[in-house]
């Protein structure tokens, strides 16, 4: 099987991406004009490299589901963007950012592709800030830093609590730009629905108009997916309530090898669970971490009011287990640590599934002011949602699905193993093996868009110059949407009695519970079987009202949920095979006597990639066999 | 340059500093007025007559009614603009965050118009010789118009409602011409309300005098 | 808790709206607003009726998504907060909630509580950006930014798009959505080159778009859920005068 040729360049580590860019092939400004190019998504890797894209000269057409490209789930990122800049004087460099994020990973991400996401990250920054992304300044007027968990530097660009948001806001208005030069054409509240295939390579898209329910066919030379993360699988996550898997589904299922999907972050900080209405978790900033202490009472079932405990009787407890890091361990340590204690009976709140975020001590040491000053907007979130107040009484966080390190198994050009088919930010796998350090996300995300994604297009699109527009009026095209329409068809003729929500709801719980934070043998089993037993009841018994030719958001769930059905037997599975503790994936049956994560680097030092080999079919792996040549591979520790 | 003229912002701004020239304007209007709570009618007839008389009055008279018309004319054109702006309305909508005055801009205005008219009537229409009187001694006109209680009530509400006007039209001119200013702002507030108090308030003294002394 | 709907539907942009009455039993204190209205369609669903339409996505209140006009207010009576931190704390067990899009001829609604915000779009399109070309711009540190201006530049910036500002006018004004824009990049030394032009474009724009013309009432400010302020709206009247 040749399918997997990451296609890493030759030479040292540091020289690998210049290498790459002085043989690329390129594509001259004349012929660009010729080449189409479609982006799904709009975040910010999509709308960077749209943006990145038109201003070579590229036809863009960029979709999203949205009513506007601005509300991308990356508006969401709170606490900030790293970049190797070394503007506090504290040792970072380009290498350190590399290898803190090849430790944070769990040796389990491609060193090279590592290497270069800190490579562009300082670019990043610039080109930010030329856009006019208020990142937070000094007096003196040069920017400012924070430190993030998982690291010793301080390296975190931010803007207050809102640094996604802002970046977006960057990334959105070089997009409104090229929208204005004509070389991006924008399309909102469009739903990619099927990937088009021809002569084995990617050439187009056919998207439902979700306003009239139009199915809308586009080509282009080449497909690139945007689509961010997965993490609401488990239906209550930080992520919007929106985001889905469909399109990188569509797209394994097209073809596209999935790596890694059993690697999801659970974010340690957020707000837990209130009823059981809610549809989503709101994520306090690990940010908070810099100066909130976590504990639980050190008594079992204690239920005085926190207040009232007394230091002593008090549990710090990630500060008794990583004396070195203390509260700013890496997300997944933290988290295991929190569901430890929750699971052993120590959890606080109505539900016992809630540790306190304590910053008594940092209030009486810096004064109300300065917290105020760096989590004012946090703190009100907080109370606004919980109705709680934080500067008196600890919040109290749990942890919740987050982001995914697993997506569409990519090559170092960012193609998948379609032709012709890329596969950008959070979609891909590339950058955070097993694990993702803090403010790495809008980093890679920015750095793939626009300045990695658009200097390896051209090597693939050099072929296609003399191609001229692909027409859409052919039998591939008819076929993929005949396929689609026949999909949405089905689901509204079952008519059954259980809504789609109820079903998600429930396909989220399951995944929870039984692959989420820390899995087994037996529960993955039980797992897997008890999907398959949902999906066949979701496919009998699901009910979505309306037609196909409305707005009708039912329809968009119900599709969405399907996909998620399938997505999360593939999650199992790669769970099941991966006997090892590495990163967010924690096997219960691989772990050190204190309950820390046992790596296995003699039989799972690889990339598990998988092909999809037709309904009913279990998936095909592929191994990635990750060598490290530049880093010792090490035992993570953060005592 | 076509477009800077029929754009929002430049039509506000024309408005504006029309509204900020009438406001200038009353300040005289009422300082002369008081001449006439002087038992005395010299001296205010000899300011009406130099009112009239006085070429670089007469000027200003004829940029006065500039500012008048402009005012109304774009206030209309605004405030059409705006209606069209929402052809639904709401059920149900709670308006106590609006500026409590500026809701009735139109209204304020366009009753002060009607009081306008009438005011000409009274007299500038007499100086022009279309209504009867004696063009020379308004001191004795406005004596004699001041003792119908009817007359005086039409004033009185019409100040009152020039007072409403005048206080989200002072600020807001300043917020429009682009001047906000942490510190000014609210001083500008401050002088507004005071404004708007004190030039009814004198203007309304006038009538309610006459009154009281002739009865 | 107890709770009377009253909801404007609306099949879609050309058929007439109209305001339905629902009850809903089951309301808990700890829902959000949009949980409820999850709560009704549900509801809907089971009995075999459309449910409701209404734009929704980050719930925390950053996306700019979701807004309807709750109560008489767009994002409903709290301050400073989207609909979708709206806490069902906020009503009392036998209340009725009048639930509308909000309305303004630039917001035609496509189907019940959903509307088209694609007017905010084209102010933006039309100059709400520093042109700057990947890989062209300087070090970050070179051009220093006075922390004051950053600063306010970020509370500009801090709008997230939802039209609330629009919504809440009487006059159905966007100039304080515009003047954010504006703002935030007039008060960076980035933004200043193309500052005349931003000014005169973003402003044409917006008038092409049907919004209603400002009369300073201040209402947008009041209901901004992400507090931004009228003094926005001076510096963009400035901006535009400076520009001519």
């Amino acid at each position: 099987m040749t399918k997997l040729n990451s296609k890493i360049p030759e030479g040292p580590l540091t020289e690998k991406w210049s290498r790459y860019r002085r043989d690329v092939r390129l594509v001259n400004a004349a012929n660009k004009k010729k080449l189409d190019i479609i982006v799904v998504g709009t975040g910010l890797a999509g709308a960077g490299a749209s943006s990145a894209l038109g201003e070579l000269g590229y036809n863009v057409k960029n979709f999203c589901f949205q009513d506007s490209p601005r509300r991308a789930h990356s508006v969401a990122a709170q606490g900030g963007i790293n970049a190797a800049k070394n503007y506090m004087n504290d040792g970072d460099s380009i290498y350190r950012l590399f290898l803190d994020m090849i430790k944070g990973g769990d040796y389990r991400a491609r060193e090279a592709n590592v290497y270069r996401a800190a490579e562009v990250s300082n670019a990043v920054i610039d080109h930010y800030t030329a856009q006019g992304v208020p990142f937070a300044r000094d007096y003196g007027g040069t920017l400012d830093n924070r430190s993030f968990g998982g690291v010793q530097v301080s390296r975190t660009f931010y803007a207050r609590g809102q640094t996604g948001q802002q970046c977006l806001l960057g990334a959105y208005s070089a997009l409104n730009r090229q929208i204005k030069a004509g070389k991006v054409k924008m399309f909102p509240r469009r739903e990619m629905l099927e990937l088009v295939i021809v002569d084995g390579k990617a050439r187009g898209i056919i998207t439902r108009n979700l306003e009239t329910g139009e199915l809308e066919r586009h080509s282009a030379h080449a497909v690139v997916l945007a689509t961010g993360g997965y993490g609401t699988i488990y239906y209550l996550s930080t992520l919007a309530v929106n985001s889905n898997a469909s399109a990188a589904w569509i797209a394994h299922k097209k073809g596209a090898l999935f790596a890694n999907p059993s690697f999801v972050q659970i974010h340690p900080t957020s707000v837990p669970q209130l009823n059981e209405y809610q549809a989503k978790l709101t994520l306090m900033s690990e940010s908070l971490r810099n100066d909130g202490r976590i504990w639980v009472p050190a008594k079992k079932g204690d239920e005085r009011l926190p207040g009232d405990i007394p230091d002593e009787e008090r549990d710090y407890f990630l500060e008794r287990r990583y004396p070195a890091f203390g509260n700013l361990v890496p997300r997944d340590v933290a988290s295991r640590a929190a569901k430890e204690r929750c699971d052993a009976g120590y959890g606080v709140g109505k539900t016992g599934l809630a540790v306190y975020l304590d910053f008594r001590d940092a209030i009486n040491k810096q004064g109300k002011k300065a917290i105020e000053d760096k989590y004012g907007n946090l703190f009100e979130m907080y109370q606004v949602i919980s109705g709680f107040n934080p500067y008196e009484t600890p919040m109290m966080i749990y942890p919740a699905g987050h982001y995914t390190m697993g997506g569409l198994w990519v090559d170092y050009e960012l193609m998948t193993t379609i032709p012709g088919l890329y596969a950008i930010g959070e979609a891909n796998f590339s950058d955070h093996g097993a694990n993702r350090l803090g403010a790495c996300s809008l980093m890679q995300a920015a750095g793939d868009g626009y300045f990695i994604l658009p200097n390896t297009i051209s090597n693939y699109l050099a072929d296609d110059i003399k191609r001229g527009k692909i027409a859409t009026d052919t039998p591939e095209f008819d076929e993929a949407e005949r396929s689609v329409k026949e999909r949405i068809e089905r689901l509204l003729a079952i008519e059954g009695t259980q809504t789609v929500t109820s079903f998600h709801k429930r396909l989220g719980r399951l995944m929870w519970d039984l692959c989420g934070m820390s899995r087994n043998e037996e529960d993955l089993k039980k797992a897997l079987s008890l999907v398959r037993e949902m999906e066949e009841e979701f496919w009998k018994d699901v009910t979505v009202p309306g037609s196909a030719d409305q707005f009708n958001q039912e329809l968009e769930k119900a599709g969405r949920v399907a996909d998620f059905f399938e997505l999360a037997r593939l999650m199992i599975e790669d769970a099941m095979h991966r006997n090892e503790s590495c990163g967010a994936h924690f096997r219960e049956e691989k772990q050190t006597a204190e309950g820390e994560a046992m790596r296995d680097d003699k039989n799972f030092a690889y990339v598990a990639a998988w092909e999809y080999a037709g309904k009913g079919v279990p998936e095909k792996l592929h191994k990635e066999m990750l060598s490290f040549e530049e880093v010792e591979v090490k035992e993570r520790s953060y005592k | 340059m076509s477009k800077v003229l029929y754009s929002s912002i430049s039509q506000k701004f024309i408005m504006a500093l029309a509204g900020l020239f009438l406001i200038t304007f009353l300040p005289v209007h009422l300082g002369i007025n008081l001449l006439l709570l002087n038992s005395d009618p010299e001296p205010f007839n000899r300011a009406a007559k130099f009112m009239s008389d006085f070429p670089v009055i007469k000027i200003m008279e004829i940029v006065l009614f500039a500012a008048i018309m402009i005012h109304i004319i774009y206030g209309i054109l605004l405030q059409i603009q705006n209606w069209i702006a929402r052809p639904v309305r709401y059920k149900k909508s709670n308006r106590s965050e609006t500026a409590p005055f500026s809701r009735f801009m139109i209204w304020t205005g366009g009753i002060i118009f009607i009081f306008l008219i009438i005011h000409f009537f009274n007299f500038y229409f007499i100086k022009l010789g279309l209504v009867e009187g004696d063009p020379y001694n308004f001191y004795d006109v406005a004596w004699q118009l001041f003792t119908n209680p009817l007359i005086n009530i039409i004033y009185w509400v019409s100040f009152i409602l020039l007072g409403f006007h005048l206080y989200h039209a002072f600020h807001s001119a300043f917020q429009t011409i682009g001047l906000n200013h942490r510190i000014w702002t609210p001083l500008i507030k401050g002088v507004a309300f005071i404004y708007a108090v004190i030039i009814p308030a004198g203007f309304s003294l006038i009538p309610l005098y006459i009154w009281i002394v002739s009865s | 808790m107890k709770i009377t709907l009253d909801i404007w539907r609306q099949k879609s942009r050309n058929e007439k709206g109209r305001f339905v009455r629902y009850e809903l039993e089951e309301v808990s204190p700890e829902m959000s607003f949009l949980e409820m209205l999850d709560l009704l369609n549900t509801n809907l669903i089971k009995r075999g009726e459309d449910p409701v339409a209404f734009d929704h996505d980050c719930r925390e209140g950053i996306c700019g998504t979701c807004g309807m006009y709750v109560n008489g207010h767009p994002h409903g009576p709290v301050k400073s907060i989207t609909t979708c931190h709206l806490s069902m704390r906020e009503f009392k067990d036998g209340d009725t909630i009048t639930v509308e899009p909000f309305r303004a001829r630039s917001f035609p609604v496509i189907k019940d509580l959903v509307i088209d915000r694609m007017s905010l779009e084209h102010i933006q399109v039309a100059g709400g950006f520093i042109s700057v070309k990947t890989g062209s711009a300087p070090e970050a540190n070179t051009i220093p930014v006075p922390k004051k201006n950053a600063d306010e530049a970020f509370d500009a910036a801090s709008c997230i798009g939802c039209g609330a500002c629009v919504a809440a006018c009487k006059n159905a004004s966007a100039m304080l959505f515009l003047s954010a824009k504006v703002s935030q990049m007039a008060l960076l030394p980035h933004g200043k080159p193309e500052a005349k032009q931003r000014a005169r474009e973003m402003v044409a724009a917006m008038d092409d778009m049907g919004f209603g013309r400002c009369s300073n009432t201040g209402a947008c400010e009041a209901k901004c859920p992400k507090n931004i302020k009228i003094t926005n709206i001076a510096r963009l009247n400035r901006e535009y005068y400076k520009a001519y």
